[in-house]
């Protein structure tokens, strides 16, 4: 038995977090408007843009997110014989694709529960089409979708744990590490922990949102 | 007086169903017109087509002089460009039976959001004809408030003055009190009242018998997708020719 060096520990956990802070920050500030631009292809009036992106978000949501990790990681080696970028840019990559799926559909439900009285009021009125959806759509929008967004960072917040299985090294992979050279569960409590404080923060933001948004029915 | 609008045997059908079955009139300035009939006579569809939120599918509507639609010798509908039915459109006001107020605007941002983005105008100028509009209302107090915090006679007075924002040729409403409680009909149909004695052009398609043989200078009787009768009020409604227009009548006479 190893005693656990804790001041080491901490240490290295806090550099784990920057790297599973960033590559939360990352896949959002790809998702959060990527997902807009595909929820408006899955709503596309041309058949094979619906379609396209049907199947798409299918996959996306249909094959494990681990799979696609790897897939985007050796695939390009195993299928081209090329090299990809690196871990953590591959690994971005696969959380924007697979996280721009679910918020895509969240944004289509959003988009879909305003009623089109709004888009007509809007359009007798003179506005044009993006004015429209900048200014009476998308606010509506985004006070519907909070609640389900919620969700889905807590789950994001967590889900960087999977980059570990192509060796990125965030929190969860510091932990694994540190975990097997002490033979201690300490390190997992503290990871836990270091999540459940992440999430902490994720959920006081929401509630300010929400609470921000509440001001109109 | 000047025609306003001017529809030429317009005809729309949804698949195989006709709707509407060359519906021709017109309305002068300073006239109010109204439309009644039984549910599913296509009075709402004609209000869609007039306002641009269905295509025609045969016949001709001028606006103001301007030729929104018109149909050529070989049956071909044509559309004016973008620009001029964008024009036409601002001449036109609209009404929704669901009052279809912005929900995440404040009353002022309501009546202010087309004015500052469509017309241009300066938020102040917005910001001035808002105000003498919802005193005119009778709102004045509620320029800060949201919608979900008024009663729905209030909406619909805020929704009417949004449309007059505008300056509007002409204003339709599509059954402005459906939606509305009996005791909250009363406030929405004196505003109409109102606007149509300082000779408010304007169109209304209404259940309220009553209120339409007050206001209307002309009526409009109209029972599957056709025009059964037209005439004055007073001749429509004191002494209808078609037994149909008369039966119909009765029933709300009752």
């Amino acid at each position: 038995m190893h005693g656990i060096d804790y001041p080491l520990l901490l240490r290295s956990m806090v550099r784990g977090m920057g790297t599973s802070l960033s590559l939360f920050g990352l896949t959002l500030a790809i998702t959060l408007p990527l997902g807009l631009v595909i929820s408006a292809g899955r709503m596309s009036r041309n058949p094979v843009v619906r379609n396209s992106v049907r199947a798409y978000l299918l996959i996306m949501r249909g094959t494990p997110l681990m799979l696609q990790l790897f897939f985007f990681y050796f695939g390009p080696y195993y299928i081209f014989g090329i090299r990809g970028a690196d871990r953590f840019t591959m690994a971005v990559v696969a959380f924007g694709l697979n996280y721009a799926a679910y918020f895509a559909e969240i944004y289509r439900g959003g988009i879909e529960s305003i009623p089109i009285g709004q888009r007509e009021a809007a359009e007798a009125l003179g506005l044009t089409r993006s004015q429209t959806f900048l200014k009476i759509v998308l606010p509506q929008v985004l006070k519907r979708v909070t609640p389900p967004m919620g969700n889905e960072f807590m789950t994001l917040v967590k889900d960087t744990a999977l980059a570990n299985v192509i060796a990125v090294s965030e929190m969860f992979d510091v932990a694994k590490k540190a975990a097997s050279g002490s033979v201690s569960a300490a390190p997992f409590i503290v990871a836990g922990a270091f999540y459940l404080a992440m999430n902490s923060v994720v959920e006081q933001a929401f509630r300010f949102a929400e609470r921000r948004l509440s001001y109109y029915q | 007086m000047r025609e306003i609008l001017t529809v030429s045997g317009i005809r729309k059908s949804f698949g195989a169903h006709e709707v509407l079955c060359g519906i021709s009139l017109t309305v002068r300035k300073g006239e109010a017109l109204a439309i009644i009939g039984p549910s599913g006579s296509g009075k709402s569809t004609l209000l869609r087509c007039v306002t641009q939120f269905e295509t025609i599918d045969g016949g001709a509507i001028e606006v103001d002089g301007e030729t929104m639609v018109a149909t050529d010798s070989s049956g071909a509908v044509r559309y004016a460009d973008k620009s001029a039915l964008r024009r036409i459109r601002l001449k036109v006001g609209l009404v929704f039976q669901n009052f279809n107020l912005f929900p995440h605007y404040s009353v002022l941002r309501n009546l202010m959001e087309a004015p500052v983005s469509v017309l241009k105008l300066s938020k102040s100028e917005a910001e001035a004809r808002a105000l003498a509009l919802l005193s005119k209302m009778g709102l004045s107090d509620k320029s800060n408030a949201y919608p979900y915090q008024l009663s729905g006679g209030q909406q619909q007075r805020v929704s009417i003055a949004r449309a007059m924002a505008l300056s509007p040729e002409i204003l339709f409403f599509d059954e402005p009190t459906s939606a509305l409680d009996p005791e909250l009909t009363g406030e929405v149909l004196k505003i109409i009242r109102s606007l149509a004695d300082e000779d408010t052009t304007m169109v209304i398609v209404t259940h309220e018998m009553a209120f339409a043989r007050e206001v209307a200078d002309n009526v409009v009787f109209m029972d599957e997708g056709a025009i059964v009768e037209q005439g004055s009020a007073e001749a429509l409604f004191g002494g209808a020719t078609h037994e149909r227009t008369r039966q119909f009548l009765t029933r709300y006479n009752r």
